[in-house]
């Protein structure tokens, strides 16, 4: 929204919704899917150039005007992670990346000292870092130390659309961060992103959740209202919790009615 | 010489340069980096620089991820 900017590193985005471009079925697809999220910017992935592909994902976020971030996905090593990021920014000319170490292909859980030992790297580097990482808030504040950009913790695995597991350390990392904390990974509906947004994330990034959807277009266009809906509400402050009710109307002025003698 | 280009084994005349190889796979002005070694050699560089017997050329794009 245009009075509520997100501001990552040295640029603003009026979107507060990062959509990856991984699992979508076609590149048409791709392209309504990120029209109808609204999304001013999305990954992609470093990978071996094939002589054999027709059309490239560039090509539709060039047309789109949308700002490339890509990710170092796949990477299991600091050394790996940093190459990947290095031959991304002469490729795709930005030093913008979204930092990816994992420790296995069964969890795809991040590594946190191959992480923040690439992250280290890439700063000093002259990188802007945006780094996938644990839901863990020392760990966050270690990464937001080496000078990350953002933090971007998993909700739950990659793919899984399991949503926030443990929303407490969410609201510790947000409590501590100085930089965005954004949704990396879990999100499985709407409703997961708007519980990311009223946890004080400042953005969310999803892409499974949207390009595996069974109507992917459908499915964008309801994480941009989650988002948005998430973040209204966490400006306007929602009531606290209570255990009994609370009376919306006036208890004062009620009419005195003899109980015995109805009407009907 | 052989040298090794994406995990094939190939077969080029000596002297091939970087910049030659790469012509080979793609004409894309743009959107593709390459690494010989695990060094990155920008794009300005790939003309001049000569390819030696057992290299290893990586030459990366950016695909649907993340």
């Amino acid at each position: 929204m245009a009075d509520d900017l997100l501001t990552i590193g040295d640029t603003t985005f009026s979107s507060r919704l990062i959509m990856g471009t991984g699992g979508a079925p076609s590149l048409d697809v791709l392209e309504r899917s990120l029209v109808a999220s609204g999304t001013e910017l999305t990954t992609v992935a470093m990978r071996r150039l094939d002589p054999s592909v027709q059309g490239s994902v560039l090509s539709v976020l060039e047309k789109l005007g949308i700002r490339v971030l890509p990710n170092t996905a796949g990477c299991f090593t600091a050394g790996e992670a940093v190459l990947t990021a290095r031959l991304a920014r002469e490729a795709l000319g930005t030093d913008w990346v979204k930092l990816e170490v994992v420790a296995d292909e069964r969890t795809l859980l991040p590594d946190p000292i191959e992480l923040l030992d690439a992250a280290e790297t890439l700063v000093d580097d002259g990188f802007t870092v945006l780094p996938y990482t644990n839901d863990d808030p020392v760990l966050a504040r270690k990464l937001e130390d080496v000078g990350c950009a953002a933090i971007m913790p998993l909700g739950s695995p990659i793919g899984s659309g399991l949503g926030i597991r443990n929303p407490h350390n969410f609201q510790l990392i947000v409590e501590h961060a100085r930089v965005p904390v954004v949704l990396d990974a879990g999100a499985g509906t709407a409703s997961d992103a708007t519980l990311a947004m009223e946890l004080g994330c400042a953005a969310v990034m999803l892409a499974s959740a949207v390009t595996r959807a069974q109507e992917p277009v459908l499915m964008a266009g309801a994480m941009r209202r989650g988002v948005e809906a998430g973040r209204l509400a966490y400006r306007a402050g929602r009531i606290p919790r209570r255990h009994f009710a609370e009376a919306s109307s006036p208890a004062a002025g009620l009419a005195v009615l003899d109980p015995e003698r109805p009407a009907f | 010489m052989t040298i090794s280009v994406n995990g094939e084994i190939r077969e080029v005349v000596a002297g091939t340069t970087l910049g030659a190889l790469v012509a080979t796979l793609t004409r894309a002005p743009s959107g593709v980096a390459a690494a010989l070694n695990e060094t990155v050699v920008p794009r300005g560089q790939w003309d001049s620089t000569a390819l030696g017997d057992g290299d290893r050329i990586e030459v990366l794009t950016a695909v649907q991820g993340g």
